[in-house]
């Protein structure tokens, strides 16, 4: 074997390993900041029960502790909500026409399996996330509210004024329309969404639908529940028990 | 058109004062966001809207007059053909500004052309949209130069073709929201479609009086004449669409709510709706059009500005009064949160909303006068028309 041969084996040795040296701190503080980068995967399906039995009326830690965690003001700056505050969830109180039964249960974004505000969304700025998660694309949303026309639970809220004190977890942006995320940044940090989180009597349930060992899917074989305007057929990741 | 200098650069003036009102609001709406209107998250489209949709709508309708004259053959209509087209434009870059001026976003009006979400609706409208200003152009050039002239018959027939697609597609917009009880019908298409009919005809009477007299010009009262009946006939046929969608929600058990708020106890929305619409914008004109001792020149043109008056008000109780009444999402049970479930939704324009619209016609206007002025669109009768 020649010299030159030789010479250039070391070469491209070193190099290699030069190259490795240097890029190798680089990718594992690539890891270290973006924790898991897996990508969803639509084996998992994310939703909730909601069992209206244990849900208090007049509790509203749920509402709390979403527009704590979403950095929404729920009408502290304003002294009181006012129709044009983002209510990403809502408690809401109903009465039975006919028996007079009244309940009280959390509503928000349903996260339909053929979502509406995404059919009629003009740029694709409304999606849906292979795991279910019902979102908005803020770079993408022209804030033309016709989602907002076409969800019929009324989830969406259109954010009317100028942002402060953002939390940068949950990017907002005025003219643009928003809603519940199930709290897609922390599911995706393998934590559950803060509502359910923090209710005091776990009315809420959070689980993989898809999985048929969670507990979720487990309850929705065994207990009657029901997906709010079901004829719709939008098919919701949300289901009510006592409804 | 000849008219006075002076007269032009008022008018000029006076539609450009408008405009830039508009643009100021456009621009307070920007700053600070839509807090600044009467808009809220229960009704989320405001009066903006209404502008918006009836000048979409007239664009479409008044290029009814182009259509009987290229695809059917009349003599008086293919006179008025350019000016139709030209006020198709001008309608319709004056509603799509107000559209476009009230997103939330304005300034990424350009994702919108480049991110197309194909199941959308409106995504097929601004496609509709730029079609029908290029179709609309191409069919103006084919008319205006003579060497194009074998053209403008087919030109026509694609206007005629594409703007019913068009005002399918902004009846669609509505009858796609299969959850509100105002919408969610498959008589919204045609209904706009004919409605269309009536306020683009009456748009039309009004430019062109206006025209004529501006350039003091005398209007043939014969062709009025005949041209204000058939606005009674679109009138009617508006009218008994907008009976039939009313009647058949009444038949509906489930619907009976909400029409009862809009035709008896909602307020402004029956008001507007039964004075508005039903007297001003229907019975007026038909009476000022049909009347033996009437339908002269200067009832067809008052009976014209009645007719649009009726539309903007059937608009206001159609999409506001449409958003207002509450969306039934727990059938069976009476609700109430801090979001307005089960509550009437209120909503009350304000200022910059109104500079908005008026400047969306105030842009119609200005295109309108402008091109008049410098390109032939006075509409040309040959003596004794036989058809």
């Amino acid at each position: 074997m020649s010299n030159i041969n030789v010479q250039r084996r070391q070469f491209l040795k070193t190099s290699v390993g030069l190259a490795a040296v240097a890029v190798a701190p680089g990718m594992l503080l690539f890891e270290a900041a973006h924790g898991q980068s897996a990508a969803v995967s639509s084996k998992v399906r994310w939703g909730m029960l909601i069992d209206t039995a244990n849900c208090t009326d007049g509790c509203n830690d749920c509402v709390a502790a979403c527009n704590k965690g979403n950095g929404l003001a729920g009408g502290l700056n304003s002294g009181g909500l006012s129709p044009t505050d983002s209510q990403w969830m809502r408690k809401v109180e109903l009465k039975d026409m006919r028996g007079g039964r009244t309940l009280s249960l959390p509503m928000m974004c349903q996260h339909c399996e053929h979502p509406p505000c995404v059919d009629v969304c003009p740029t694709g700025a409304s999606f849906k996330r292979a795991d279910g998660i019902v979102l908005v694309d803020r770079h993408r949303c022209i804030g033309c509210r016709y989602c907002m026309m076409a969800c019929p639970y009324k989830a969406r809220s259109f954010v009317h004024e100028p942002l402060h004190d953002q939390n940068p977890d949950v990017p907002r942006g005025k003219g643009t329309v928003e809603s519940c995320t199930m709290c897609v940044q922390r599911i995706d940090r393998g934590q559950q969404p803060a509502c359910a989180e923090a209710c005091p009597n776990k009315a809420i349930l959070f689980g993989n639908l898809n999985d048929p060992e969670s507990e979720i899917a487990r309850r929705i074989r065994t207990v009657a529940s029901v997906q709010v305007r079901a004829d719709l057929g939008l098919n919701t990741a949300i289901r009510y028990q006592g409804l | 058109m000849q008219f006075k200098n002076r007269l032009f650069w008022s008018l000029i003036a006076a539609g450009g004062l408008v405009v830039l009102l508009g643009l100021f609001a456009a621009h307070l709406m920007e700053e600070h966001g839509h807090i600044i209107t009467g808009m809220n998250n229960q009704i989320v489209w405001g009066l903006p809207h209404v502008f918006a949709i009836f000048m979409i709508v007239a664009a479409s309708g008044v290029l009814n007059v182009a259509s009987i004259g290229s695809v059917f053959g009349k003599a008086v209509y293919k006179a008025r053909a350019p000016l139709s087209g030209l006020l198709s434009i001008a309608l319709l870059a004056g509603g799509l500004t107000v559209l476009m001026l009230d997103l939330g976003r304005p300034d990424r009006v350009m994702v919108a052309a480049t991110n197309y979400n194909p199941t959308s609706v409106f995504a097929w409208n601004v496609l509709l949209y730029s079609g029908l200003f290029g179709l609309v152009s191409v069919y103006l050039w084919t008319m205006m130069e003579q060497r194009m002239n074998p053209w403008s018959r087919p030109a026509g027939l694609a206007v005629f073709v594409w703007r019913f697609i068009l005002t399918t597609g902004t009846g669609l917009i509505f009858a796609f929201l299969v959850a509100r009880q105002a919408y969610g019908s498959a008589l919204l298409p045609p209904m706009f479609i004919v409605i269309s009919f009536a306020w683009g005809l009456a748009v039309f009477h009004v430019a062109q009086s206006a025209i004529y007299a501006w350039s003091g010009k005398e209007h043939a009262p014969d062709i009025v004449k005949r041209m204000g009946n058939l606005l009674g006939i679109f009138v009617m046929a508006a009218l008994y669409f907008v009976a039939a969608y009313h009647l058949t929600n009444l038949y509906f058990a489930h619907q009976s709510g909400f029409e009862r708020f809009i035709l008896i106890d909602g307020g402004l929305y029956p008001r507007l709706f039964w004075w508005g619409y039903g007297l001003l914008g229907n019975l007026l004109p038909l009476v000022l059009i049909f009347h033996p001792s009437l339908g002269k020149t200067r009832s067809v043109v008052a009976a014209s500005l009645l007719v649009i008056l009726g539309g903007f008000a059937l608009l206001y109780v159609f999409v506001i009064g449409g958003q207002a009444y509450p969306l039934s999402i727990f059938p069976g049970y009476a609700a109430s949160s801090s979001f307005g479930d089960g509550q009437i939704a209120q909503y009350s324009p304000s200022l910059p909303e109104f500079l908005l619209g008026f400047g969306g016609l105030g842009i119609a206007f200005l295109i309108t006068t402008a091109s008049v002025r410098v390109l032939d669109f006075m509409p040309h009768d040959k003596p004794h028309i036989a058809d």
